[in-house]
Order: structure tokens, then C-alpha cells, then sequence
């Protein structure tokens, strides 16, 4: 796999190939992209009977069967590709280099920065915030707007609808003010 | 049959992981407006899939029950759950560096630490089942 990609995977090949995942799962079976609703699946999945409430009372293994293995697909060729392809060093552009670093960040290597995510720093300020409260806006955001990047940002911007449109919007929202507003807080 | 899926996730997985969608960093430079490489994946991915969208459309495809191929239509309503959500959503998106997929993604390629923000998301999913009836939409 190594010999097969540059790094990284060109913009206008991996853009093309996560476009193509909606009509694959269309012929598939009619599925609709998007990740997100395996949260919801799970949910259910995981409660106890007495505490199934509404929101988690649907039938998950008829509707969510194909999702949930897609995300374990998803957790498999992540592994598979991180296994036999080089560590990833990303490049990124000089700017956020130097910005990040007077945010206080060292370690710019990896996927994820190693002073904010690491079991050792859940505890403090900023690893708490990263990790468990913007889970939290994680699931339940996109439980709220009815779906994530996939399902909004690329399925429903495609298929033109006006209630993903919405979403997009406050997904740039929330991911500047986190970006200008809470981040720089929690970094220094 | 499951399997086609699984090979599909796969392939998603791979090519996240290799175009470094999974990235915290990536994810700040996008949101910095620092590089092109985010909005030229999430741009040619949605003219990719609204292209094939129209090509289904037009070759009227059905399924073998004989419904037609192509995603419902989202409730509009007052808009309120698409913004407040979503801005809740984004939020979490600068926070952990990552959506839902390369949440998963990111344990799968070495961030165990990352099933931290995964539990966390399925509380926060739940809580909004538990909250929903008094949320406006």
C-alpha cells in the first residue's frame, strides 16, 4: 500500500472516492450516507429495555445493521492502512505551524496532538474539554441536526436540501468559534 | 448480506486515514483557512456524489422493491435543530479534531485514547433521546 499513495492522498482523488460512497450505498440497498446515526443504533443497542425511550426504540438491527458494519469497515481499513502504509507525517501549510506553536502546541507529528490527547492528559483542563465534552457536542450535535458531515455536509449538500445547508452552516459556526474562542483558551 | 458494506466502510477508512482527513491538524487548518486540501476533499466530494445523485435520478434506478434510489428529504420545520445542532456539532468538531467516522478511524490507526471521545458521544446522543421532547426542532 505504501508504493500505491502519495502522502497524502491527493484532494481531488480522496474528494471523488468519498463522494462515490453515496450512490454505492444507494445500489447497495438504498442506504443513505451517513455516519452519525450509528450513535443512535448504538444507543439502542446498549440500553436496557426499561430505559428505551422514543428516540431509541427503533427496530436498530433492521435499519442499522448495514451501517454498523460499515463503521466497523471504516475501523478496519483505518487499521489496515495505518498498518502498511508509512507513519503519516502530515504537512501542513507554515501558518497553522507557526500558530499552533504560539498556542502553546510542541509536538505538531501524528494525527492528534500528544500533549492534548493522551490517557495522561484526560484529566487536565484540556484534554477533558477535547476528548470528553466535545464528544459529548459530537453526539450530541449531530443527534440534534440529524446527521454529520456525511450525511449533511456531503449527502444532503449534494442532494440540495435546504435543512443541510442549515447544518453546514452552524458546523462552521461551531467549529470557528471552537477554533478562535475555546481553543486558544485551552491550549495556553 | 453485510460483507459489501464492510468492504465499503474499508475503503472509506483507507482513504480518510491516507488523505488525513482523520488529522487534528488538518482539521485546524481547514478551520484556519490555512490550506485548500480540506475544501477541495469535502468540495469534489459533494459535486462527485450530486453528479451521480442526478444520474440516478435521471436513469430512474429503483430497488428491488421497486422504490426509487435516492435519500428523503430532510424535515425543514422552523430550521432550529439543523442550526443549533449542527453549531453544537461543530463545536465538538474543533474540540476532538474529528467527526464521527474519523473518530472511529483514529482508534483504528492508533489513538486509543480517542474511545474516550467515542463513549462520550454516545452520552451525548443519549442525552439528546432524553432531552428531545423539550428541544425546539
Amino acid at each position: 500500500m505504501s508504493h500505491l499513495f502519495t502522502h497524502p492522498l491527493p484532494w481531488y482523488v480522496a474528494g471523488p472516492l468519498i463522494g462515490l460512497m453515496v450512490p454505492a450505498l444507494l445500489l447497495l440497498g438504498n442506504k443513505p450516507f451517513g455516519i452519525s446515526s450509528n450513535f443512535r443504533h448504538l444507543c439502542a443497542a446498549l440500553a436496557p429495555s426499561p430505559c428505551r425511550i422514543e428516540f431509541f426504540s427503533h427496530d436498530w438491527k433492521r435499519l442499522g445493521s448495514w451501517n454498523l458494519t460499515f463503521l466497523s469497515g471504516i475501523f478496519a481499513g483505518a487499521a489496515t492502512a495505518s498498518h502498511f502504509a508509512p507513519p503519516l507525517v502530515v504537512t501542513l501549510s507554515s501558518h497553522t505551524v507557526t500558530t499552533l506553536q504560539q498556542l502553546g502546541l510542541h509536538d505538531l507529528s501524528g494525527l492528534a496532538p500528544r500533549e492534548v490527547f493522551a490517557w495522561a492528559s484526560l484529566l487536565t483542563l484540556k484534554g477533558f474539554a477535547s476528548m470528553v465534552i466535545g464528544g459529548f457536542l459530537v453526539g450530541f450535535g449531530t443527534a440534534y441536526a440529524g446527521g454529520c458531515t456525511s450525511g449533511h455536509a456531503i449527502a444532503g449538500l449534494a442532494d440540495l436540501q435546504p435543512a443541510s445547508l442549515l447544518a453546514v452552516g452552524g458546523f462552521f459556526a461551531g467549529g470557528l468559534a471552537g477554533t478562535y474562542l475555546i481553543l486558544p483558551m485551552l491550549l495556553r | 448480506m453485510l460483507l459489501p458494506y464492510f468492504l465499503l466502510g474499508s475503503a472509506f477508512g483507507v482513504v480518510i486515514v491516507e488523505a488525513e482527513v482523520v488529522s487534528w491538524f488538518r482539521i485546524q487548518e481547514m478551520f484556519r483557512f490555512d490550506a485548500f486540501h480540506m475544501y477541495g476533499i469535502i468540495g469534489t466530494a459533494v459535486l462527485t456524489a450530486a453528479i451521480s445523485l442526478l444520474t440516478i435520478k435521471r436513469l430512474g434506478l429503483r430497488g428491488p422493491d421497486g422504490t426509487p434510489l435516492g435519500l428523503a428529504p430532510k424535515r425543514l420545520g422552523t430550521g432550529v435543530q439543523y442550526l443549533a445542532g449542527g453549531t453544537m456539532f461543530g463545536l465538538g468538531w474543533a474540540l476532538t479534531g474529528a467527526c464521527p467516522g474519523p473518530l472511529v478511524a483514529l482508534v483504528g490507526a492508533g489513538t486509543p485514547v480517542m474511545l474516550v471521545a467515542i463513549l462520550s458521544a454516545l452520552v451525548g446522543t443519549w442525552t439528546y433521546g432524553q432531552l428531545r421532547p423539550r428541544l425546539p426542532h
